[in-house]
Parts: C-alpha cells; sequence; structure tokens
C-alpha cells in the first residue's frame, strides 16, 4: 500500500512540475501503475482474481489512453512546434 | 522472509525508477527508464501470484506503450529544449504543495480505514470451477465481467480510431 501511494505520489508530483507534455503522460503512465499494484495487492490479499481483471482493465484504458493522447501531441505539435504546456494556450478564453 | 525481502527490493527498484523518470532532463533517458520501471512493476506482480497480469504488463507497457512514447519523442525532435521557455505566470511551488496535498489526504484515509477492519469478503471463489492464475482470470473475464470485457473492446477500436484520424495531416 505504502509503495502503490509513493508512486502515485510520485507520479502527480510529475505532472504538476513538469513542462514537457511527454513526461507528463508518462507520470500518468505511472499513477495508473500504482493503481494497478493496488488492485493486485489486494486480489492477492483476499485470494480472489477479480483485482487482476480489474487491473486488466486499466491497462486496457491506459493504452486507449496512450494512443489517443500520443496522436493530440502529434497534432498539436505539427500546429505549434512545441511540446512546452506553457506554451499551450489555444484554448485560452 | 525471502518474499519480503524480495518485496522491498523491488519497492526501492520501482520508486528509484519512477523519480528518475520524472526528473531526467533528456527524455529519451526518461522513456527507458519507464521500461525498466514497468518491469520492476512485472516483478513484482509475480511476487504478488498474478503471473497472467506480468505478462500482460511485459507485453502491453513495457512492448507497445513505451515503443508509442519513443515514436512519438523522436518524432517530435526538439530544436530547443522544451524545459527553457517558462510562463512568467505559472507557479511551480503550487504543484509541490498539491503533490504534498494529495500525500496528506492518502495519509489521512489510511489512518482512517485502519480503525476499520476489513470487511470479510464473501467466498465468491470458492465457486470457481479452475484452478491456475491465468485461468481464473480468464475465466472471470468471460463470465461476470464479460458486458465490462466488450466495452473495454470498444473503447480500444474508437481509441484507435481517434489515435489514426488525429495523427493524419488531413483528411
Amino acid at each position: 500500500m505504502v509503495l502503490s501511494a509513493a508512486l502515485f505520489i510520485i507520479g502527480v508530483a510529475g505532472v504538476m512540475m513538469r513542462r514537457n507534455i511527454i513526461i507528463i503522460f508518462m507520470s500518468i503512465e505511472l499513477i495508473l501503475n500504482a493503481v494497478n499494484i493496488n488492485l493486485v495487492a489486494y486480489a492477492n490479499q483476499v485470494q480472489n482474481a477479480i483485482g487482476q481483471v480489474f487491473a486488466i482493465f486499466v491497462i486496457a484504458v491506459a493504452a486507449a489512453e496512450a494512443a489517443v493522447g500520443l496522436g493530440i501531441i502529434l497534432a498539436f505539435y505539427r500546429n505549434k512546434e512545441t511540446v512546452n504546456i506553457d506554451e499551450m494556450n489555444l484554448m485560452r478564453w | 522472509m525471502a518474499e519480503s525481502i524480495a518485496f522491498y527490493t523491488l519497492s526501492a527498484f520501482i520508486l528509484g525508477f519512477a523519480l528518475l523518470v520524472v526528473t531526467t532532463k533528456d527524455t529519451v533517458h526518461s522513456v527507458l527508464f519507464l521500461v525498466v520501471d514497468f518491469l520492476f512493476v512485472a516483478a513484482l506482480y509475480v511476487l504478488l501470484g498474478a503471473q497472467f497480469l506480468a505478462a500482460i504488463q511485459v507485453l502491453v507497457y513495457a512492448g507497445g506503450i513505451v515503443v508509442l512514447y519513443l515514436f512519438v519523442v523522436m518524432l517530435v525532435n526538439l530544436k530547443r529544449p522544451p524545459e527553457e521557455y517558462r510562463d512568467p505566470r505559472r507557479r511551480s511551488m503550487l504543484g509541490i504543495a498539491l503533490s504534498v496535498a494529495v500525500l496528506l489526504e492518502l495519509t489521512a484515509i489510511g489512518l482512517y480505514s485502519r480503525s476499520y477492519p476489513a470487511p470479510a469478503l464473501a467466498a465468491g471463489a470458492a465457486a470457481m470451477p479452475v484452478t491456475g492464475n491465468t485461468e481464473q482470470v480468464g475465466w472471470l473475464l468471460y463470465t461476470s465481467y464479460l458486458i465490462p470485457f466488450e466495452i473495454a473492446s470498444m473503447l480500444l477500436l474508437v481509441a484507435m480510431i481517434g489515435a489514426i484520424v488525429l495523427a493524419k495531416r488531413e483528411l
């Protein structure tokens, strides 16, 4: 549990502090991995495979999210030539 | 005893590589550290008795997602390092403060839930007609969780089409 929480915190800190959007996406992957570790640990603790099934769903959603997110990064890079989130202000109000 | 030693060693490696992923300047190095981190997480899954999930982790994460990241990092070859430009309105300390706030919340939840004993789980696993990790996961996936399984497959299909549409230059 403590390991999972620590990994989660590292992921959150990465999202908050880095300016390269690719590294932010990798931090999100770390967060999802922390959640998976938690699910598998509970599945091990209660001797039940349901947690592992949900971890598989989390992996599937993470794969979908990575594909779409990286597609968006590529489209954005083609337009603006940057991956710095501080310069991403197209949707500014 | 040996199990706990292995657990703590793996945990130390996972946390160390996660820190390296977040702190390294070079994006390619960061992706490579991410691969090593995922492999250590897969080893942890084996330790926790989830062999099938460990295989999925290696195949999907270390094999698929990370290659995708590497492709994007290579395609987006930067003429100037992205960390150079700093928005004067950006508040870096706010990020650290928010991370600490999340940490405090998790600690509070952990302390709060410790005062309650874990509820005894219904013996649903006893009805399972198969043994072995992969068989168990597959049995659950195709009986109790069939509809979420199908929805996940639809989600993957939609994400695939969406990624193609986004990455195409013009339709």
